[in-house]
């Protein structure tokens, strides 16, 4: 092949934070202080922190170093199933740092923040756009968030009716979180099985959706990559015994501009702004997890509602039928505020950026497939999913190989899941991975599959470039050390 | 479109190899009566440059510092941030990673996070620290939801003091709707503190929840709760909207709190109209394992090096599925790693002089204020907030002092109708005395 992306460079050891104390250092500059000294009641006053001593360099040096020993998105390519890691735009960074917008306090008179209940209420309507629906709360602070949100607002318009449903049907291939956010509104998970081509049948929800039901959690495209195609037909089902469809969008990177969710029986919808709309991942957070709705689900949302009276905007509290609030302010702000960016910046390149992604994802999985085993041989939207069973003759396991990836420069793909497909590979290229990046990741999966009939232990030993070798997690787990 | 690099010539070779004779083509498992036939309604795609004149002139309609000077705390506080912190964190191998699923190229966010639990369990002088929650009102619902798990769902009840944030006991009321338990609120007493007689009358309580500082401003007696709650074998749960505070005053662990929980954004984060925040979660090392959110351990690897990795797993959602301690998957990462670089930074030399300089600040304009006449109707010890009652028609003077850049605290009426005219007022180490000597004089003028 042709260069290895991967190779390995000179990285830093760096202790702990508390290991490089140095009592009466100090890495901030304490104002001078301009007021007399307020006396002290002992009884209230502690010892203060057992934080550790450090100047301004100390801090520096210590994070960068840490830092190099990170893989993210700038560094390369990340191909991470289900998590569109996406390019995240520079200019957004510098935007939120804005003082207007980054000295914001949130209890500001509605008057006085007009800018930002400007963007929200801007931002609400480009979402209902995108998803075909009628309304948006931006307050979940993350996807979780807003299923947990979403079935708190099926809940509550279940009781508004009268009623008190006990169950919601979860299909195999949905996302892993469905089941805890419906577990914390009461609801009992009943999994549906997707049929043998990787999607849900309508005989299989109506075998199972029944008055005790509150609705289903569908996330499509489904974990597999897939389309779930008979969702209009699904949704029929669900809404004839008085349900309701909840979709969850974490992956919408593949349809914007090509379905509108709300056209095809969707009541309620997630988006992932960190995932679609390319805000940065954080490390694993901050995220934003806005909730978007059908009209009859509208009274339930969460307040205040952001609400524009001719020019002015301002912000709406009474409401008696809302589920209260799920976020002590306005949500993740500073996520918003990158997302209506992106939106601004792409405009109608959104449709171009979902096409790309679904068309990088079927060029991975018609380049890989002669190669890795393709459970599902059918058009895929943004992902595709393989399995390690060609490679079971040689106990070579997609562990092995996700860690071998790593030698050679790629961040691995989602592994193990979705559960439905043993060894699962999960591959989301997403649209802003160069095409020479994308032969670049086939050649090394392709070489990584030789290596696994020819030299298998170098897969086993993998990976070695990294600056730490495979961890003992199951000692973590047994001894946990937690806290330094 | 900078963002998107598949030149046409890429996308015919692709399209190719796909077997497809157009973009469209890919969509074909996707039924015809499912698909959108028309172009969204979306304003035309803007430039670099034109996206940053109109992001720039919304900033400009934000009354915020430093053309303002705001006077509001209410759990979200006014803090300098160092340049560093900042920069640092524009090291976009911390931003643009994600969860660190796979530990060997992630050990910069895992060692972090490490280093983040430690520092935040020291802090609230508690045994463990999870990875963070989203902010302090959903980590308080979860702590409450932890305590009632603790019990194993046999005690049902959460006293819940009325001097927590008013906006976190709405969450919590939120969270709390569908699944039966019962959320029963505590009065305050006339020095501004919890009153914790009533909890005597409660049945079935599985925790008692207090914020101190409180929404008032005023330290709570987390000790008393604490031995209220124990002797009626409940846990003692304590949050906080402003942890700088402990860098002065006694921390809930050494009071003998259970579960501390609460905002993070003080610790270096950006106000940013709320969020993103960090929420703080921290307990006894006996109730890890039924803690919500991530954890990050110590381990080695195959060489004997240290190294870190997400641990427990099996108490969360995508092992656990519904039986998980919590649906919380993305945290607020990034958040905490900020806060982490600025506790190291403020260091436990600088954090003492810090809270000082808070204390002396809030304390110095409460003294002005009381000169000129107004009445603090709480007498209970504070650190950088408190409640000033204003007299009859302040809201004309509160908006003439808008007009002047200056906002005077906020409210509080909406949240406590008893206290018609009182306003939460806060000042920090970003506030001079020039500033407060300014608001006093608009005020009485």
């Amino acid at each position: 092949m042709t260069e290895r992306a991967g190779t390995t460079g000179l990285i830093m050891n760096e202790p702990l934070l508390w290991e490089k104390t140095k009592p009466g250092r100090m890495g901030i500059s304490i104002p001078k202080s301009d007021v007399a000294a307020a006396p002290l009641d002992p009884e209230f006053v502690g010892e203060g922190p057992n934080f550790p001593d450090l100047s301004e360099v100390d801090v520096v040096r210590h994070f960068t170093r840490l830092s190099q020993w990170n893989f993210g998105v700038d560094t390369g390519m990340y191909p991470l199933g289900s998590c569109t890691m996406k390019y995240n735009p520079k200019i957004h960074e510098k935007i939120a740092a804005l003082p207007g917008f980054a000295g914001a306090h949130p209890m500001l008179p509605p008057d006085l923040a007009q800018g930002i209940l400007r963007i929200m209420y801007e931002l609400e309507q480009f979402l209902c756009e995108i998803t075909g629906m009628d309304a948006t709360t931006l307050q979940p602070a993350a996807g979780a968030h807003g299923e947990l949100t979403a079935m708190l607002l099926f809940y509550a318009y279940h009781k508004r009716k009268g009623e008190k449903r006990t169950k919601i049907l979860i299909p195999d291939t949905a996302h892993g979180t469905n089941p805890a956010s419906a577990a914390l509104c009461g609801y009992a998970s009943i999994p549906v099985t997707s049929g043998h081509d990787g999607v849900l049948s309508v005989e299989a929800v109506e075998a199972l959706m029944d008055e005790e039901t509150a609705g289903i959690m569908v996330t499509n495209p489904n974990t597999l990559g897939l389309f779930e195609e008979n969702i209009r037909k699904v949704a029929e089902v669900v809404h004839g015994k008085g349900g309701l469809v909840y979709g969850d969008g974490a992956n919408m990177n593949a349809v914007m501009g090509i379905v509108k969710m709300g056209e095809i029986g969707i009541d309620a919808i997630h988006l992932n702004l960190h995932k679609t709309f390319s805000t940065p991942h954080g490390g694993g957070g901050p995220g934003s997890g806005p909730v978007c709705v059908r009209k009859h689900l509208e009274p339930f949302l969460p307040v205040p509602r952001v609400i524009k009276n001719g020019d002015d905007y301002a912000l709406q509290y009474n409401r008696p039928d809302s589920i209260g609030k799920i976020h002590a302010f306005h949500g993740n702000f500073g996520i918003l505020i990158r997302a209506y960016s992106y939106i601004l910046s792409m405009g109608r390149h959104l449709k171009t950026a979902s096409q790309h992604a679904v068309l990088s994802a079927n060029y991975i999985k018609e380049r890989l497939k002669d190669v890795l085993h393709l459970p599902y041989d059918r058009p895929c939207m943004h992902e595709c999913v393989f399995t390690d069973k060609n490679q079971e003759d040689f106990k070579i396991t997609t562990l092995d190989m996700a860690k071998r990836l790593m030698d050679y420069g790629f961040h691995p793909p989602t592994i193990y899941f979705p559960l439905v497909v043993h060894g699962a590979i999960m591959i989301e290229p997403t649209e802003t991975e160069p095409k020479e990046n994308l032969d670049q990741f086939i050649e090394a999966f392709k070489v990584i599959v030789k290596e696994a009939a020819e030299t298998p232990e170098l897969l086993r030993e993998a990976p070695t470039a990294p600056k730490v070798r495979r961890l003992d997690e199951a000692t973590a787990a047994r001894k946990p050390c937690l806290c330094g | 479109m900078r963002y998107l690099p598949h030149t046409n010539e890429d996308v015919t070779e692709m399209l190719q190899v796909v077997g497809a004779a157009n973009l469209d083509d890919l969509f074909s498992s996707i039924p015809e009566e499912c698909r959108f036939k028309g172009e969204l309604n979306l304003p035309p795609d803007m430039t670099e440059w034109e996206l940053t004149d109109h992001m720039t002139a919304l900033a400009d309609r934000m009354a915020s510092p430093p053309g303002y000077r705001i006077f509001l705390g209410a759990g979200s506080y006014p803090h300098f941030i160092p340049t560093s912190v900042h920069y640092l964190l524009g090291r976009s191998e911390f931003s643009t990673a994600y969860t660190p699923y796979q530990p060997e190229i992630s050990q910069g966010t895992l060692q972090a996070i490490f280093e983040y639990q430690t520092l935040t369990a020291r802090l609230l002088g508690m045994e463990v620290a999870n990875a963070s929650m989203y902010d302090g009102a959903s980590a308080l619902a979860e702590a409450l939801l932890m305590a009632i798990r603790i019990e194993r769902g046999k005690k049902t009840t959460v006293a819940v003091s009325k001097l927590i944030h008013p906006h976190y006991r709405k969450v919590v009321q939120t969270y709390f709707k569908p699944t039966g338990y019962r959320i029963i609120e505590l009065p305050y007493l006339p020095d501004g503190s919890t009153d914790l007689s009533a909890v005597d009358e409660i049945e079935n309580v599985a925790a008692i929840a207090l914020q101190s500082p409180n929404f008032f401003g005023c330290i709570e007696n987390i000790k008393a709760a604490s031995d209220k709650a124990h002797a009626l074998k409940a846990l003692s749960v304590v949050c906080f909207t402003e942890p700088l505070a402990y860098g002065l005053f006694k921390n809930p662990g050494s009071q003998e709190a259970d579960i501390v929980c609460g905002e993070g954004q003080s610790l270096g984060i950006p106000q940013s109209f709320g969020g993103p925040g960090l929420g703080m979660f921290a307990s006894l090392n006996k109730y890890v394992r039924n803690m919500p959110g991530r954890l990050i351990g110590q381990t080695t690897d195959q060489d004997g090096k240290r190294g870190f990795v997400l641990t427990l797993a099996t108490r969360e959602q995508h092992i656990r599925r519904e039986r998980a301690t919590s649906n919380i998957c993305s945290n607020q990462g990034l958040c905490a790693t900020m806060s982490t670089m600025y506790m190291a930074s403020v260091g436990g030399t600088g954090i003492r002089k810090l809270a000082r300089l808070n204390l002396n600040k809030a304390e110095y304009l409460k003294s002005e204020l009381k000169k000129a006449g107004f009445r603090m109707p709480f007498e209970r010890p504070g650190f950088n907030e408190f409640v000033v009652e204003f007299p009859k028609g302040f809201e004309s003077t509160y908006q003439k002092l808008v007009g002047k850049k200056i906002v005077a605290g906020i409210p509080i009426e909406c949240h406590y109708p008893e206290l018609a005219g009182h306003y939460l007022l806060c000042a920090t180490e970003t506030h001079s005395k020039a500033d407060m000597d300014a608001l006093v004089k608009e005020v009485t003028s």
